[in-house]
């Protein structure tokens, strides 16, 4: 019974799912991952014949946002995956055990596992002092350099594990760090926003299961299937941005007929995430679809990046935007703070070109490639 | 000889809670309950945009996210004398309406059931059994022998996979489990399916905020308009589409929910004599029918119980200074007119003072400072908050809602009045609530409609927008009732920016250390008695602790790194 590790697929069956859908949930995640049409093969082959993925998930300096948009995932067939299909061997959220039960269980999968478990992390390590963050009388640091050592991969999900987030904002008490900045030696993938989209959580899991290797990172080593396209290049509402149509305050009547919230302080134009495509909880809806400007929650220091309602500076320099993709590269490998001017006034460029046409309401985005 | 056993972590919970018990002939004979981690929001927030703080506070707790989000706007609106249109009130009350479904839901399935739960026992099940009971005390569709043959060959084939991820070391077997085989299996089933469940109903923040966690609130209204002849806006797809969550809500809670809590309470009517602790209850009332600053109109009543008694329901008033005081004496902070001094938050001072050992370490020492959590007092009491707390309140007040559904679910356990005050009583109280709310929600949703369709479609007052508008000097308070109990937020504005921000959560009222006259608070007073039939497995800890819902991030928040005073509002 030690020895037998069923399958992906298996489980799925033995749960009573049918081959349709599983095959069904392989090419949804296809499309999520960016995939094409063979990877759904590609995908289906892997669950069937991969053994079931260890993972520990340690909770640090963190406010359980991640775990709960993780049981958001929303195809039906991923909650049960996720949860059952990886061995979700010690979360702290949702496992029965607790104390030194709690502890023994993800020793037993270093011990058992070595190499081939996944150190999934949730929440920021305080380094100013120690203390701050301890579980079982041990630090958030120390458990963490210990468990990574024979670990296959890391996941820091969200920004507390991904750039410190919210506590790491200005002054920083804590000294609060990303998985990044205090382990080395082994990849890590920053599944980036406050919290991560639950799909993109799914995705990335589905992806390590998949192809056994981590996905293609950016410069911020998030995976770029659902960190390579801006907020603002994939808005439903960039039309209005390109026609001049904004919100001027809320509920004017610009808001009213979904205006852009440019105006309000959107940070779209300086964020890169899945929300205009994959949207929200079984993709209902998104912040600004729902009316309120993108704070920018999966970019580093976003935080500190400005006030929520002051509008991005740079509107002044009107004219035609090259290329989007100049922007993007460049964005790679800076630092959010860095990018905000740079970013906003190539894009404002094309602002007033448009401006002049007429046809306000049925302008078609035409972004050069 | 007392035995000291140590139980951290403690999971299934928000964050990270320690506790430490003495047993003495398995019996509990003291407690000591400890946070140990901190951020520092409260620090981070100073000098910034009040408009901004509810992003901030938001990310205190992302289990129940957006509760502090709420408490924040109404902080900043009462600071600035801001009311909010109807529809936004209504618009926030089922924000937390929803937010209240779907906690209590993962509370009792995912957070608590394994308490009370053996899932291993559900593999010896009968499954004809199970769908006969199922049918015998709801009419969930989900019940025919069939669905559970299929959810225990599902278990069966994890179980024997060896792999049993985060059913793994769990108390399997332990005698403390009464329930039948076919009762677990039914628990195994509807834990699974509150799963389900509980990615739904969320989705009216989704409509109304955007996401889920941390869905977007704004100071003056919501963000989102309403337009019904709008694509772009909460026009009559959406607001269907919200209808029918709080429906499938009501039918998922009142066919599932409460029919399972009645059904395990039923085997553990022992535990409605263990656990209850405190006899002191605190409620600040919420949701309000006729505006927030109208707490007559609250669907949740305002008030505190002292001493069980409930004839008398106390006045409570946040902003007096001799009503609400926190204490330092045994948390990791120090105050500059002594550690024994009590100070109201308005004129709280958070100064560091970390004087635990450095880890790894395998005891605190309790003689000292033991936790970030500070200490709390209403009138110098201890205070229970939570849902039990709301659920007295409102029957003490004599609200009909209220005392029809703790008067019928007595009866049907056929238990004493005074079960309530115990382990069970806190559990029993958040179904019994989820109950009333899946009500209010669906009242709150038709007067929204109602003032739609009489032309009223604001949802945002933008008077006190710009801060050029605002007073030099503002200071303002917002309660709220969270799914975990009463909690406030104190704010001070100076010069447009946030000069002082504190809060006060509900489980730093139930998870702190002691206060200086030695009194314990709610998780630690709670514990006292219980039985533990096996130290090594603290099956009976966690019953109670859980029984709290603990939201440690919550409850730990302040911290000042230099030791500098960051809450001196003594000029104002």
């Amino acid at each position: 019974m030690e020895n037998h590790k069923p399958t992906f697929y298996e489980e799925v069956r033995g749960n009573g799912v049918s081959r349709r859908d599983f095959l069904k949930f392989c090419t949804t995640m296809a499309a999520f991952l960016g995939l094409e049409a063979s990877g759904v093969a590609q995908i289906a082959k892997a669950l069937q014949s991969k053994p079931r993925l260890p993972v520990i998930w340690f909770h640090f300096q963190e406010c359980t946002c991640c775990s709960e948009s993780f049981i958001r995932a929303s195809h039906p067939i991923v909650a049960n995956i996720v949860l059952d299909k990886i061995s979700l061997d010690y979360q702290e959220t949702l496992m029965a055990a607790s104390g030194v039960q709690a502890e023994d269980a993800y020793k037993a999968v270093m011990a058992k596992y070595p190499g081939e478990y996944i150190v999934m992390v949730e929440g920021s390590i305080p380094t100013e002092n120690e203390a701050y963050c301890c579980i079982g009388g041990r630090s958030a640091l120390q458990i963490l350099q210990e468990a990574v050592k024979n670990c296959k991969a890391v996941v820091a999900w969200g920004n507390c594990a991904s750039a410190g987030c919210v506590q790491a904002a200005s002054p920083n008490p804590t000294g609060a760090k990303p998985v990044h900045k205090v382990i080395s030696g082994k990849p890590v993938i920053n599944v980036q926003g406050c919290p991560p989209i639950a799909d993109v959580m799914a995705g990335v899991v589905v992806h390590l299961l998949t192809f056994d290797r981590i996905p293609q990172l950016d410069g911020l080593n998030r995976p770029k299937a659902f960190y390579s396209r801006r907020v603002h290049d994939t808005c439903y509402r960039r039309a209005n941005f390109d026609a001049g149509l904004f919100v001027e305050s809320f509920d004017d009547e610009g808001a009213k007929r979904g205006y852009c919230l440019y105006k309000m302080g959107c940070k779209g134009p300086v964020t890169y995430n899945s929300c205009g495509i994959i949207k929200w909880n079984d993709s209902v809806s998104y912040p600004i679809q729902s009316g309120h400007p993108c704070i920018g929650c999966s970019e580093a220091g976003f935080w500190d990046n400005g006030p929520f309602y002051q509008h991005l500076p740079g509107v002044a320099g009107f004219g035609v935007e090259t290329t989007a993709d100049k922007i993007g590269v460049g964005l790679g490998v800076a630092t959010a703070v860095g990018i905000a001017g740079h970013a906003i006034v190539t894009n404002i460029r094309k602002h007033k070109e448009i401006i002049n046409e007429p046809a306000e309401g049925s302008k078609v985005e035409t972004t050069k490639e | 000889m007392a035995e000291r056993i140590v139980i951290d972590p403690i999971t299934r919970i928000e964050g990270h809670l320690r506790v430490e018990i003495e047993v003495k002939d398995g019996k509990i004979t003291d407690a000591y309950s400890a946070g140990t981690m901190v951020r520092g929001i409260e620090t981070i927030l100073k000098g910034r945009d009040p408009r901004d703080a509810w992003a901030f506070v938001g990310r205190v707790c992302g289990v129940c996210t957006s509760t502090h989000s709420l408490t924040s706007v109404r902080t900043v609106e009462n600071a600035l004398k801001i009311s909010v249109p109807p529809n936004a009130e209504l618009i926030r009350n089922l924000m937390a309406n929803a937010l209240y479904i779907q906690d209590h839901v993962v509370h009792f399935y995912q957070l608590h059931a394994l308490d009370w739960v053996d899932v291993v026992s559900a593999l010896k099940a009968n499954p004809a059994e199970a769908s006969k009971i199922a049918q015998s005390i709801s009419s969930w569709p989900k019940s025919s022998v069939g669905y559970f043959t299929d959810i225990q060959k599902k278990f069966k084939s994890f179980v024997e996979s060896g792999q049993l991820g985060i059913f793994a070391n769990g108390y399997w077997g332990h005698k403390a489990y009464k329930l039948p085989p076919e009762v677990n299996l039914i628990a195994v089933a509807h834990y699974l399916e509150a799963l389900e469940f509980q990615k739904e109903i969320v989705k009216v923040h989704t409509v109304f905020g955007g996401k889920n966690p941390h869905p977007n609130y704004l100071v003056g209204g919501v963000p989102c308009s309403i337009n019904i002849e709008e694509a772009n806006a909460v026009n009559a797809e959406r607001l269907a589409f919200v209808g029918k969550l709080f429906e499938d809500a009501k039918t998922f809670v009142d066919q599932v929910y409460i029919p399972d809590l009645v059904a395990i309470a039923g085997f553990y009517k022992d535990w409605g004599a263990i656990g209850g602790g405190l006899s002191n209850y605190l409620a600040f009332g919420d949701f309000p029918s006729n505006g927030y600053n109208n707490p007559e109109s609250f669907k949740m009543p305002r008030g505190a119980i002292l001493g069980r008694d409930l004839s008398k329901i106390h006045e409570v008033k946040a902003d007096d200074p001799e009503q609400i005081q926190e204490f330092v004496n045994n948390s990791w902070y120090e105050y500059s007119k002594g550690d024994k001094t009590g100070l109201h938050p308005w004129e709280g001072e958070t100064k560091f003072n970390y004087t635990g050992p450095k880890p790894p370490y395998e005891h605190l020492d309790f003689t000292q400072k033991y936790s970030w959590v500070k200490t709390p007092r209403w009138k110098g009491h201890p205070m229970e908050v939570g849902p039990l707390s709301r659920m007295l309140v409102g029957y003490a007040s004599g609200r009909a809602d209220y005392k029809e559904v703790i008067d019928s679910t007595l009866k049907a356990l056929d238990v004493p009045v005074t079960a309530l005050f115990s382990t069970l009583g806190r559990t029993a109280a958040r179904g019994l609530e989820t109950k009333l709310v899946c009500g209010w929600a669906l009242e709150f949703y038709q007067q929204l409609l109602a003032n739609i369709k009489n032309g009223d479609t604001r949802t945002q007052n933008n008077e006190k927008w710009e801060p050029a508008s605002w007073p030099k000097h503002a200071k303002g308070i917002g309660m709220v009732e969270a799914p975990r109990g009463a909690l406030s937020h104190f704010i001070v504005i100076e010069d447009q920016k946030i000069a002082n921000y504190q809060l006060v959560v509900p489980t730093t009222w139930n998870a702190s250390p002691r206060d200086p006259q030695g009194q314990r608070s709610a998780y630690e007073e709670s514990l006292i008695g219980t039985p533990v039939a096996d130290s090594k497995i603290p099956l009976e800890v966690l019953r109670t602790i859980h029984s709290f819902d603990p939201c440690l991030a919550c409850a730990v928040h302040l911290y000042d790194e230099n030791g500098t005073h960051i809450h001196d509002l003594k000029t104002y």
